[in-house]
C-alpha cells in the first residue's frame, strides 16, 4: 500500500503536495471555507448548505483528489476511512441553540459525525466501505493499521482516509490517499510516515 | 402579493442557505423542487418552519405540500388564503 497524495487544513491554511494552496487569515472560518470553495469554483452549490465538519472534507477531498482522479476505479473498490476527536459536536452544540428557538432540519442532519463522510462519497460517487473513528487525537498506528485492513481485500484499490476535526474556530484536517498502485508520493503506508506528514 | 413573494424569495435564499442565488434568479413560476431550483426533503422542513415562524401559517394536511411548494408564487397564495389577520 502506498499514499500517493495529502492535503492538510489548518490555521486557515491549505497544504496540498506539502506547498501552499489556499490561505485566508484574516477572516471567520465560515467565510475562509467559503473563500477556499470559491478558490476551486466547483460548481457544488450543496457545499453551501453542509456544516463546517463536512465543508472541511469537501475541500480537503477537492484539494486531494485534483491529482489524483479516482474516477478510474469502479466506485465500489474506493473506499473511506475518517476520524476525529470532536465528533459533531461543533454542529450539535449551535442544533442545541438554534432549538431553542426554532429547531433547524437542515442543522439536525449534520449531527452525526459520519455525515461527512456521505457528502464526500456523493461527491465522488464512492461506494465501498466507509468508517468513522473517534479519538482523542490523531492516531497514525490506528489509520494505517485499520486501512491497510482494509486494502488488503482485493476489491478495494483506492481509500481515502485521515484526520478532519473542527470545534468553533479548531479546525484540523489531514487527509491522504492510499492506492495499491505507486504513483504521486509513492511512500509507504506506515504510521511512521502519517505521523512525520501529520505534522 | 408582490412584496409577499420577494420577501419569501429573500427568506429563502437565507434560511435554504442558497448563497449561489439572488432573488431575482428565482422566479414566481419557477418550480422549487425536482428540475426547477432543486430543492430536497430537508428543504422542504425548513419551508415549514419558514412559514410557521415567519407568517403564523401551518400546513395541516402534509399531502397539500407539493402544492403549496410549488413555486415562490403558490407559497404567497398559501398564506394570503391562510394568515390570520
Amino acid at each position: 500500500m502506498f499514499i500517493s497524495g495529502t492535503s492538510i487544513i489548518r490555521k486557515q491554511t491549505v497544504i496540498h503536495k506539502g506547498a501552499l494552496a489556499f490561505e485566508n487569515k484574516s477572516v471567520s472560518l465560515d467565510d475562509f471555507l467559503t473563500g477556499a470553495y470559491n478558490y476551486l469554483s466547483p460548481e457544488y452549490p450543496k457545499f453551501y448548505k453542509m456544516d463546517r465538519l463536512a465543508q472541511l472534507g469537501f475541500l480537503a477531498t477537492e484539494f486531494l483528489l485534483s491529482d489524483f482522479p479516482i474516477k478510474q476505479y469502479s466506485p465500489e473498490s474506493v473506499s473511506l476511512v475518517l476520524s476525529n476527536a470532536h465528533a459533531s459536536m461543533d454542529t450539535d452544540v449551535r442544533y442545541h441553540e438554534s432549538s431553542k428557538t426554532s429547531s433547524s432540519p437542515a442543522l439536525f442532519v449534520y449531527t452525526l459525525p459520519n455525515i461527512v463522510s456521505g457528502e464526500i462519497c456523493i461527491r465522488h460517487r464512492i461506494k465501498g466501505e466507509n468508517t468513522f473513528f473517534i479519538s482523542p487525537a490523531f492516531d497514525a498506528e490506528l489509520l494505517a493499521a485499520y486501512v491497510d485492513q482494509v486494502m488488503v481485500q482485493p476489491s478495494v484499490q483506492a481509500c481515502i482516509a485521515g484526520w478532519i476535526d473542527v470545534m468553533d474556530s479548531h479546525h484540523d484536517v489531514f487527509l491522504y490517499l492510499v492506492e495499491k498502485e505507486q504513483r504521486g508520493l509513492a511512500l509507504p503506508h506506515t504510521a511512521e510516515e502519517l505521523t512525520k506528514l501529520y505534522r | 402579493m408582490e412584496q409577499l413573494m420577494a420577501d419569501l424569495k429573500k427568506q429563502i435564499i437565507e434560511a435554504l442557505n442558497l448563497k449561489h442565488l439572488k432573488p431575482e434568479n428565482i422566479g414566481d413560476d419557477q418550480p422549487l423542487f425536482g428540475d426547477g431550483l432543486g430543492l430536497d426533503s430537508i428543504d422542504a422542513l425548513e419551508l415549514i418552519v419558514l412559514l410557521q415562524q415567519s407568517y403564523k401559517v401551518k400546513i395541516d394536511n402534509p399531502q397539500d405540500g407539493p402544492t403549496i411548494f410549488r413555486s415562490v408564487k403558490s407559497i404567497a397564495e398559501y398564506i394570503r388564503a391562510n394568515q390570520t389577520a
